[in-house]
């Protein structure tokens, strides 16, 4: 029997989204040594038990119309699963939106399942003792692109302009501290405590981020998704809370996910 | 009912690996929710595996084993053994899956 992450979780220190460029040399023998911590870490995901579960969730009929999510259009027509987290969010004519994956999922809930609105955006992460059908959703769809390149294509008007409206949330200074997404995330070698933060407006640090989530958080022990992470970038900011699925969370999601295209998708993805 | 285990049981030269993924919250009792009460403690006592119904690893485990714990052990055996893992927690609960060993 190897203690695997049981003792190797104590060790975690500063696990971040990506690394900046590190200047002096003690600082990235730390970071290499991370790396090498999450490389074994890689083999035992826990994730792996909730793509499982949502695999599952796919495939059950659930709701007032007792329907699965197989028929779901998630961006490259109806049931294909594979490779869709790498065009979202998208401009789906069927509602008339730009959706992220979460927000397709409440819409395929809402049409094929025959869920209300509210009941489907009613849990969106999970907690403790709290399993949640879309952080497993969420986990199984990404990892069917694991290894494919994000191609969002950002090219409808509706998806442009969505894109614009990311980019103005991203530089958006507010709120009681005057932060903006862009404060932590906007130039090379910032941090939180020890954790490195990636230069969003740089893109291989934007690939690097965007690729790998959403995550398992072993420090929290669930999945957590991008609208997830999205939500607690905002509590760190002392922003008013970012709604779940609100077109405002999805033009933020549009923004980084296009400037990760080329990105090579590695998620469910572990973090400390 | 728990959530099923994933197991994977592949030969690593002449032994057999085995890594199985458990999902439990493997609360420990020390810790408090946000109105202050204890967080009863949940967790998983014992762990048997077994190939062809022999036992080859027993374990007793405590509330220092992470969330959704991982175990990877080797032991002797061949492609097609039949591999089972068997958690019992503190309540009693308790889980079995099986998997084949792959060539």
């Amino acid at each position: 029997m190897r203690p695997n992450r049981t003792i190797a979780a104590a060790l975690l220190l500063a696990a971040g989204l990506g690394a900046g460029s590190p200047g002096a040399q003690e600082k990235s023998k730390a970071i290499q040594e991370i790396e090498k911590y999450r490389a074994a870490l890689g083999d035992d995901n826990p994730a792996e038990l909730w793509e499982s579960r949502g695999e599952d969730l796919w495939k059950a009929k659930r709701g007032p119309k007792n329907a699965s999510l197989e028929a779901c259009d998630l961006g490259l027509g109806p049931g294909v699963v594979k490779g869709a987290y790498t065009v979202l969010p998208k401009y789906f004519e069927d509602s008339g939106k730009v959706e992220d994956l979460e927000s397709r999922l409440v819409t395929c809930m809402v049409t094929l399942q025959g869920f209300t609105p509210e009941q489907a955006k009613k849990d969106p992460f999970g907690g403790p003792g709290k399993k949640v059908p879309m952080d497993a959703l969420v986990a199984y769809v990404a990892a069917q692109s694991r290894g494919m390149k994000m191609n969002v294509a950002g090219t409808h008007p509706k998806e442009v302009e969505a894109y614009e409206m990311g980019r103005k949330i991203f530089f958006y200074h507010g709120g009681p501290h005057d932060f903006a997404c862009e404060t932590c995330h906007g130039a090379d070698d910032k941090r939180i405590r020890l954790q490195d933060l990636p230069n969003l407006t740089k893109t291989s640090d934007a690939q690097r981020a965007y690729t790998t989530w959403p995550a398992y958080r072993v420090s929290q022990g669930e999945v957590r998704s991008m609208q997830w992470r999205l939500n607690d970038c905002f509590r760190q900011q002392r922003f008013p809370e970012l709604e779940f699925a609100s077109p405002a969370s999805i033009a933020l999601t549009m923004f980084l996910a296009k400037n990760a295209n080329g990105g090579v998708m590695n998620a469910p993805a572990i973090k400390r | 009912m728990a959530d099923p285990m994933k197991i994977r049981a592949a030969m690593a030269g002449d032994k057999v690996e085995v890594k199985v993924l458990m999902a439990h919250e493997m609360e420990t009792g020390q810790r408090k929710d946000s109105k202050g009460a204890v967080i009863p403690a949940w967790f998983i006592q014992t762990v048997t595996a077994t190939v062809n119904g022999k036992t080859v690893l027993s374990a007793e485990w405590g509330p220092a084993v992470s969330k959704n714990p991982f175990l990877s052990f080797r032991c002797a055996g061949k492609p097609g053994d039949k591999v089972t893992i068997t958690w019992v927690d503190n309540h009693g609960d308790k889980r079995t899956d099986e998997a084949v060993v792959a060539g």
